[in-house]
């Protein structure tokens, strides 16, 4: 029982998985790219040249142009930012409530766990991206909006495995221990219960993160999310659904910079996964 | 006369670089109509030992060596025809009935679908022929339509037994039958199990760390140590003259011998220590233990101990 | 068993209290005032305050927030969701009428990836680690990494617009069904291959297996008797959840494929601004998915011996 000491680094171990190693080294080009983008980019993503409109991809505009003649390199380029900062967001603010509350909750146990506990099956009694659609309608269109409803529907997941875990180590004997010393209650969460967290909800958050970046994609391709001009992935995907027929690139690389990064956080999440304890992949699946 | 021989067996498994040699050169004769009991502390090797000769070792384990029954070696069979040996000729219950008993079929499918599957028999067929195996091992036959989780323990272990000797195999290899049973139950299964085996004209390899339980049911016990046997004897040249030290400390450690357990701990299979394997435990060590690893003697006749105290007899 | 299913039937009973009290939340914190609302779709933009007034009292908006949900409450039970606050049409009817074309394409991705994902997850875990398992694995791995709305673009981009083989939208027969059905499936079928293998693994792993091995079985008789219905419990709870991935994914793939189904009509009402019909709907697709993982539930009861004879 490795896990129970939580002194395994598991970033460090990472380097020696191949799929981690193959997502993490993506995720940090990805990260890369966010941060240079204005020294990457070849054009302004938002300047408009409609004598350029709809080029294909040719030397000067490598994933050619939109209808407004933009650059569509230069807009993925951008767009990283706005994937990758509401992943990661959403993942921390989620996480964050969510691990307090399964702590909480686990910990507790009695009337508090039990509101907790029904209040997550109610959460996840609307499947998938629905209730982050209609709280994305309702609030209107915006990045933070966009936050609010992912935030709103993902907590439940955290809160799952966490009171999992923290149940299972409420009888260990560590925790009898300290709280014979009488040491409070917070400290034991803190110092006991939340290290023995900490893998796992890696692992979720790192798969958690892709999750968002596609239903945040998946919201903005609805015209529910980011909207234009801003260049995020999936409103450019839905403005070159009119071009389609005729300049397929328009929706062609954008949804290639989606999945690639998609993909890159799975790698991730899957290797670290397999490293820590391939169990938890049903508790991650099933709470999702 | 020897219905099973073993001759230097190795088995070696590979796992994260480090080989465990979780067998190492076992030579042992299990003979026609005799229980053989193999006795050691968990994780000396004696459960792969039992699973090794039905061929039921994963596919990561280098095996070498010889295992001879009725003149054919088991190590050269192909996966079909050791299908066709075992519960045929050769009978297992592994150790633990709760895991070992598939908990999504009835106990009743559990062992007719071995009637079933190796003498092509009907459904009906197979069928009373289970029913009459549960009656034997004392389970109500209309409980066949029952789920392993409805059972107890002792009666999961009667049903792994039925299994076993569905098909009256000339060997039965039992491991740790008695693990984990009330002591009423535990002497309940042994005594069903010696009925059984002896009625039948059977052998059995008895695979226990239970001395209590070879005491009762063995005609001779080898006593294995890190993937060795370092003694063999009949049970009561164990009991009245053990040899080995650590056969000695095995027979020490006893409830009615005052509980004295072997001071240090058991060597790990992946490195074990140089020269007799034993020799950072034992009370009696010569000059050469650390640096010289210990043949078989035998001492007196069908007794063999692998120590360098016996050396000059 | 009884026992165990009382207490899924209360679970669900709970969790739909729960839902009805998020729908109705959803209508009472939309932006607007849903007098006023009202009153511009029953008599047009030219409002006198009196109008509005008027429809606050029959519609009961102006008394307390837990009357108007009971009342709510008690129309919803009766199978009245109210009328649309665009088309005035009856929101149930509307969404009855859209309900066979979501079936048709939520049952017909299931099957696709149910067919493709148990053979393939099976496969893996047998022959783990070779050629075939990394197929299927990197396979898997891309298919839930794929966003669905991007997947069904190139599908019509490929399969209709390039090689004219499916209409690339609309609703009609089998040919109409297939790029939508495969575009839902695909993730779903993704997962669970992941699942079916794990779970395999698992089983094959377990004593009672080699159990069935030293009875002289052989491989097929070990995997399709004594493997295959363990390894399938955990696929079946989860094919509960996976009906709420189709449900949801159905949200976007019949937009792209204007699919006339319960989704398309969710996305539209928010469009629309119509938050009587985005609350009739929601309502309608979470009681759905509860009962149908109620149903789940109580079939994996019967299947897994150690709840049925409880």
């Amino acid at each position: 029982m490795n896990k129970l000491n939580g002194k395994r680094n598991i970033l460090k171990e990472a380097g020696n998985n191949r799929m981690a190693a193959i997502g993490g080294a993506i995720v940090i080009l990805l990260v890369l790219i966010a941060i240079l983008a204005s020294l990457l980019s070849p054009h302004d993503p938002f300047e408009q040249k409609l004598e350029n409109r709809l080029l294909n991809p040719c030397f000067e505009y490598p994933f050619g142009t939109d209808d407004l003649g933009r650059c569509i390199f230069s807009r993925l380029i951008f767009g990283t930012r706005y994937s990758l900062a509401i992943g990661v967001t959403v993942v921390g603010i989620t996480a964050l409530v969510g691990t307090t509350l399964g702590i909480v909750s686990g910990y507790s146990r009695g009337i508090i766990d039990e509101i907790l506990m029904r209040i997550v099956d109610i959460v996840l009694a609307f499947p998938g991206i629905i209730l982050a659609l209609v709280i994305a309608g309702i609030l209107g269109p915006s990045f933070l909006n966009v936050v609010i409803a992912l935030s709103l529907t993902h907590w439940p997941a955290y809160t799952r495995l966490v009171r999992g875990i923290t149940l299972s180590l409420r009888e260990k004997e560590f925790i009898e221990g300290a709280k014979a010393l009488r040491a409070s209650n917070i400290y034991i969460m803190r110092r006991h219960i939340l290290p023995n967290c900490i893998n796992p909800i890696i692992v979720l958050a790192t798969l958690d993160i892709a999750h968002a970046i596609i239903f945040a994609t998946g919201l903005s391709f609805l015209g529910l999310g980011i909207q234009p001009p801003t260049p995020e992935w999936g409103s450019m995907l839905k403005a070159g659904i009119p071009y389609f027929r005729i300049s397929p690139h328009l929706t062609f690389f954008p949804g290639t910079a989606i999945m690639v990064t998609v993909m890159a956080f799975n790698f991730l999440g899957d290797g670290l996964r397999d490293m820590i304890d391939p169990k938890i992949n049903e508790i991650i699946l099933v709470s999702e | 006369m020897s219905l099973l021989k073993i001759q230097n067996l190795k088995v070696y498994f590979t796992a994260r670089g480090k080989t465990v040699k979780a067998n190492n050169g076992i030579d042992l004769e299990i003979r026609e109509n005799e229980i053989l009991g193999l006795i050691g502390e968990t994780g000396c090797g004696k459960s792969i030992l039992g699973r090794a000769i039905v061929g039921l070792l994963s596919d990561n384990v280098e095996i070498g060596g010889e295992i001879v029954y009725k003149s054919e070696n088991i190590l050269d069979l192909s996966e079909n025809e050791l299908r066709k040996i075992r519960g045929k000729d050769i009978g297992i219950i592994l150790q633990n009935p709760s895991a070992a008993l598939n908990p999504v079929l009835s106990v009743g499918n559990q062992i007719s679908e071995i009637y079933r599957y190796h003498e092509n028999m009907g459904k009906k067929e197979a069928r009373i022929r289970t029913a009459e195996m549960l009656e034997m091992v004392g389970i109500d036959p209309k409980r066949m339509h029952e789920y392993p989780h409805q059972f107890s323990g002792g009666m999961k272990q009667r049903v792994m037994i039925a299994m076993g000797l569905a098909l009256n195999p000339g060997l039965l290899i039992a491991d740790e039958p008695t693990k984990g049973l009330d002591p009423t139950t535990k002497d309940k299964i042994v005594d069903l199990i010696c009925e059984l085996v002896i009625n039948r004209n059977m052998s059995l390899l008895l695979i226990t760390h239970d001395l209590g339980v070879a005491e009762k049911m063995c005609d001779r016990v080898a006593v294995m140590y890190a993937g060795e046997i370092i003694e063999i004897a009949t049970i009561e040249n164990i009991l009245s003259n053990p040899q080995h030290p650590y056969t000695q400390d095995l027979l020490n450690s006893r409830p009615k011998k005052g509980l004295n357990p072997t001071a240090g701990e058991s060597p790990s299979l992946s490195s074990p220590p140089a020269g007799c394997k034993f020799h950072p435990r034992c009370r009696c060590v010569i000059g050469e233990c650390p640096k010289t690893h210990p043949q078989m003697i035998e001492t007196e006749k069908g007794t063999s101990v692998r120590c360098f105290l016996y050396r000059d007899n | 068993m009884l026992k165990y299913i009382l207490k899924r039937i209360f679970l669900v009973f709970f969790v739909v209290i729960g839902v009805t009290i998020v729908t109705f939340s959803t209508m009472h914190f939309a932006p607007g005032d849903p007098a006023e609302i009202i009153a511009v779709a029953r008599y047009g933009d030219d409002l006198t305050q009196e109008q509005i007034d008027w429809v606050r009292v029959t519609e009961g908006f102006d008394s307390p927030v837990y009357i108007q949900y009971l009342k709510w409450i008690e129309h919803v039970s009766r199978l009245d969701l109210g009328r649309s606050l665009v088309t005035s049409h009856d929101i149930f009817e509307e969404i009855t009428i859209r309900l066979p074309a979501t079936f048709k394409l939520a049952v017909s991705s299931l099957v696709i990836s149910l067919c493709i994902a148990i053979p393939a997850g099976i496969i893996s875990a047998v022959r783990k680690n070779t050629i075939i398992d990394h197929l299927c694995m990197s396979a898997a791995l891309l298919g839930v990494s794929i966003p669905n709305f991007w997947l069904g673009l190139m599908l019509i981009w490929l399969f209709a617009l390039t090689l004219h083989l499916f209409p690339s939208y609309g609703y009609g027969g089998c040919e109409h069904l297939v790029l939508p059905a495969i575009t839902l499936g695909t993730s779903m079928a993704a997962v669970t291959t992941r699942l079916t293998r794990s779970s395999m693994l698992d089983v094959l792993n377990q004593e009672y297996i080699v159990t069935a091995k030293a009875k002289g079985l052989d491989e097929k008789t070990i995997l399709l008797r004594h493997a295959l219905k363990n390894a399938m419990l955990p696929v079946i709870t989860f094919a509960g959840l996976q009906l709420g991935f189709l449900l949801g994914g159905a949200v976007i793939v019949e937009t792209i494929f204007a699919w006339p189904g319960i989704g398309k009509l969710l996305v539209d009402s928010i469009y629309a601004r119509d938050f009587a019909m985005v609350q009739g709907c929601v309502l309608f697709i979470a009681v759905l998915f509860a009962f149908t993982n109620l149903i789940v539930d109580i079939t994996y009861a019967f299947l897994d011996p150690r709840i049925r004879y409880e």
